[in-house]
């Protein structure tokens, strides 16, 4: 019993406990000329969220008639990783933008807003593992600031497994080391996951406790997010409830 | 500067002319007066330099990074200095993302143009192998918010980026070029500045306007210059 205690508390590469974030910092409303806005430093994450909208679509025809259209864009800087990458969207990119979308459209009330469009842009200016659940932890902040209705924040982060052993919140070290990385996107009121995503290989018990763990996770980030928008509109404790 | 951002209504325009004409701005300012100046620098932990303006709203990121590459043909023995301008979405409601236009093509080649023409960096020093192998230094522009006058902000965000960068150390033995964990400074022999004057109230200036505008860009230069 001792033995497994051990191997339980072993500290992670920088140095954080199995189930401690990485420091989270999140601001609203630091973009002048957009709707809402977010920037976050999740770790070495550095990301700038720009919400659009409801405007007009264009074309026009992409437009649906019964509720707005969430598009969702994921972009990297070329000195955000190392070495230097092209600032054409790659294939990877276009997929985290997708999965971004999905994350954040259960949490959006569309129907108000017929043929109209909002843009969730967002720009990595430095890249440090777990970029997409930072995104959504962002965007979800920048909607509420754009003054968008939700059913809740949406909070992410990802759990996963390095060395035997399960941690919350990877960094770009385990998040390329690790024998497992899955990024997971949860409303805490709602208690509804919007997003799950899954590499490496996992045991089902292994996999239970990756959700469990970074549903816990997610939770302390909701906090923060509140945190941060209740700074922007000066609202004290309990007042936005 | 750009397709939509520009507009203003004519009632607007004529304001802001009666305005200028009367020796004030619309914000208050004097005529040549900037807005508020700012420069960070070592805004990012990863990259090898890097620098934050701001010019009021206007506000732009530059990184530079190094890597190793081939010299160019008619260039063997220099090293390459490449510079790229973005324009993000969310610098501005009208900003829409997609490949490089020509405002940004613009910006970069302005920015590029001014380090290139002041020599700012030896390239004769950052040839490794001749013909082979050279270091590339690559100055990203990445526009974060558009109130007018990029071209000022992203020469001064370039400066400052460049100054403060630390670039890795190679060693060379018989033509292998090896990556050693050492950095040193850049050494940069100018700094060259932008400044922008426009002329409101009529079109075009004239053979003396043009070189009072020149007279006042050298003058006005050293407020910038402060702040890298």
């Amino acid at each position: 019993m001792s033995k497994k205690k051990s191997t339980k508390t072993k500290k992670r590469y920088d140095g954080r406990k199995p189930d401690e974030l990485r420091p989270l910092k999140i601001e609203s409303g630091v973009l002048p000329h957009a709707d809402g806005s977010a920037y976050i430093e999740m770790g070495r994450n550095k990301i700038l969220v720009g919400v659009f909208g409801p405007r007009e679509m264009h074309p026009k025809r992409f437009s649906k008639p019964n509720m707005a259209t969430l598009r969702c864009r994921y972009h990297m800087a070329p000195f955000s990783v190392d070495p230097r990458r092209s600032p054409a969207p790659s294939r990877r990119d276009n997929e985290i933008s997708m999965v971004i979308r999905y994350a954040l459209e259960p949490a959006v009330f569309l129907e108000r807003y017929p043929r109209s469009v909002i843009d969730v842009y967002a720009e990595i200016l430095e890249a440090d593992g777990g970029t997409r659940t930072a995104c959504i932890n962002a965007a979800s902040v920048a909607l509420v600031d754009a003054g968008i209705p939700v059913r809740d924040l949406v909070a992410s982060c990802a759990a996963g497994k390095i060395d035997g052993q399960l941690v919350l919140d990877l960094g770009d070290y385990e998040d390329k080391e690790g024998d497992a990385d899955v990024p997971l996107a949860y409303m805490p009121k709602t208690e509804h996951v919007t997003l799950l995503q899954m590499d490496g290989i996992l045991s089902q018990d292994e996999f239970n406790g990756c959700i469990d763990m970074a549903i816990e996770g997610c939770k302390q980030i909701y906090e923060v997010q509140r945190e941060a928008l209740k700074k922007k509109y000066g609202l004290d404790e309990g007042e936005a409830n | 500067m750009s397709r939509n951002a520009g507009i203003a209504s004519r009632l607007k325009r004529n304001k802001i002319t009666e305005v200028v004409a009367s020796g004030k701005r619309m914000d208050g300012r004097d005529l040549l007066d900037f807005r508020e100046i700012q420069v960070k620098t070592g805004v990012l932990e990863k990259v090898e330099g890097s620098a934050e303006a701001y010019l009021g709203k206007t506000r732009v990121l530059v990184g530079v990074k190094f890597g190793k590459g081939y010299p160019f043909d008619d260039t063997p023995d220099k090293g390459v200095l490449m510079t790229n301008a973005e324009f993000t979405p969310i610098a501005h409601a009208t900003f829409e993302p997609g490949p490089p236009d020509e405002r940004s093509i613009e910006l970069a080649r302005v920015v590029d143009r001014g380090l290139r023409s002041a020599e700012i960096l030896d390239m004769k020093k950052l040839c490794l192998v001749k013909g082979k192998s050279v270091i590339m230094v690559h100055v990203d522009i990445y526009v974060l918010s558009y109130d007018g006058n990029l071209i000022d902000c992203s020469a001064l965000a370039a400066i400052a980026a460049l100054k403060t960068a630390k670039m890795p150390v190679y060693t060379v033995k018989d033509d292998n070029v090896k990556l050693t964990k050492k950095t040193k400074a850049v050494k940069i022999r100018k700094e060259p500045l932008a400044v922008s004057i426009q002329k409101i109230g009529s079109v075009g200036f004239t053979r003396d306007e043009l070189k009072t505008a020149v007279q006042i860009a050298a003058e006005k230069v050293e407020e910038l210059r402060k702040n890298v």
